[in-house]
């Protein structure tokens, strides 16, 4: 049972009693009945009745005389012609012939309140020219309604994974479509470091960038937003502007600069303080590690004004949209 | 390798569970955040003496799943519930780095192989 309330959960409905309420109206009687059906002749005797029930291991026969309905036998009948010793006898001296019956293009509700209100244990189905169609029980309305269930969660299943995007940025169209994301970042701010490139990172995989561009991109994010945490004297920006080609993150601040920007790019250059350190920092692998995750870097620096760092990545065309 | 197998190899503690069965493929020891992040790969163990957030901030950009402090020292709750939040797992070890990457090594999880040595200035 809570797996089908998880079922329903993962469907969006609240009720899963409004499901079900909604399939017994949508589904015919022809659709869960039993279509092939033993029948028995109203001259056949009790005891060839016996036999069938005991070999298809049923307990109501319909009778029907040349396609048309006469009545049905059940194992009460049965019973009533065995008291009597009266099994020579045919159908027809013990079949009911008040029936209760349900019409083939009918809802499957109505023909469960018949059986409700009537208390009898199956339905006669008939056709649209009256002749025997089927016959339906509260066992067969139940297997129809979870055979139902289950292909209305198929369906709904397939159209969630239509609406993901499947390609990188395919749910957004327009001539030039671009997504921009700024990020303000304080500095000597080690508790919130991170946030930033976790954020972007999110977001690219939301919109369907692969793990290993979205990796990427956060790693040498990673590295510009510590520098920022690390160097400047007021913090700075990250600005990262996702285009269904192209990725490209600047960070940006007011200063100091960087004096010497070819030594500062080189391995295990570092001028970070000693709380950057601890915090496990300044190894002066920074902007080496940016280089080495973006397709292109560009530093721009000057002393008493402040550094830019660009850093482009290309989204691979397999990942990019195609239209 | 298992989570199951790295605690008994190291005789740690499970801090905070990874979020799915993870099966890590080789390990990186540093205390240095860009020393990770210039090797870091997914399925990849970090061992670190870094109790910092930082460090967890680090795996989660570089998709680690778990991170191993070592000689036992216990993180502050902050860090093991960003680690929760994200989905990284956290492990403590009662031995050195050097003894941790020891034990893990030798129940055989492997590491970088041989790098090229660079010239540093």
């Amino acid at each position: 049972m809570s797996q089908q309330f998880t079922l329903f959960a993962r469907m969006g409905k609240d009720l899963p009693l409004t499901i079900l309420h909604e399939l017994t109206r949508e589904l015919k009687a022809s659709s869960v009945m039993t279509a092939e059906l033993v029948t028995i002749s109203s001259t056949d005797s009790m005891r060839h009745v016996k036999a069938v029930m005991r070999e298809h291991r049923i307990s109501g026969i319909p009778v029907v005389d040349d396609g048309i309905l006469k009545g049905v036998i059940s194992v009460e009948d049965l019973i009533r012609a065995l008291e009597r010793q009266a099994l020579d006898l045919p159908v027809s001296e013990f079949m009911t012939t008040n029936l209760i019956t349900a019409h083939s293009e009918e809802p499957v509700l109505e023909a469960l309140k018949r059986l409700e209100e009537t208390g009898v244990g199956r339905l006669l189905v008939l056709n649209g020219d009256e002749r025997l169609a089927g016959m339906l029980t509260k066992g067969d309305i139940v297997a129809g309604l979870l055979h139902a269930l289950q292909e209305a969660y198929a369906h709904a299943e397939r159209l969630a994974r239509e609406n993901q995007p499947r390609y990188f940025f395919d749910a957004l169209v327009s001539d030039e479509t671009s997504l921009i994301l700024r990020y303000r970042v304080r500095v000597n701010d080690f508790t919130h470091g991170g946030q930033a490139s976790a954020k972007i990172k999110k977001a690219l995989l939301q919109i369907g960038a692969s793990p290993q561009l979205s990796r990427r991109v956060a790693i040498a994010t990673y590295e510009a937003e510590i520098n920022l945490i690390i160097h400047t004297t007021d913090g700075g920006h990250i600005v990262a502007e996702i285009r269904p080609d192209q990725i490209v993150v600047v960070a940006h601040d007011s200063g100091p600069g960087i004096p010497d920007v070819a030594l500062a790019c080189q391995p295990g250059y570092s001028t970070a303080s000693e709380l950057a350190r601890e915090m496990g920092f300044g190894a002066g692998m920074g902007l080496v590690n940016i280089d080495r995750c973006a397709d292109e870097m560009d530093i721009w620096s000057a002393v008493g004004v402040g550094t830019r760092v660009e850093m482009r990545f290309d989204v691979p065309p397999e990942e990019a949209a195609t239209g | 390798m298992k989570v199951d197998d790295i605690i008994r190899a190291i005789e740690g503690e499970i801090l905070v569970a990874p979020a799915i069965d993870v099966n890590v493929e080789r390990a990186f020891a540093a205390d240095l955040m860009s020393d990770i992040l210039a090797f870091a790969q997914p399925q990849m163990l970090m061992v670190t003496g870094l109790i910092s957030i930082q460090a967890i901030r680090t795996a989660e950009m570089s998709d680690m799943p778990i991170v191993l402090f070592i000689r036992g020292k216990r993180p502050p709750q902050a860090l093991l519930d960003l680690a929760r939040e994200i989905g990284i797992g956290v492990l403590l070890s009662p031995y050195t780095m050097y003894e941790t990457a020891g034990r893990l090594y030798q129940a055989g999880l492997p590491g970088m192989g041989k790098l090229p040595i660079v010239q540093q200035r």
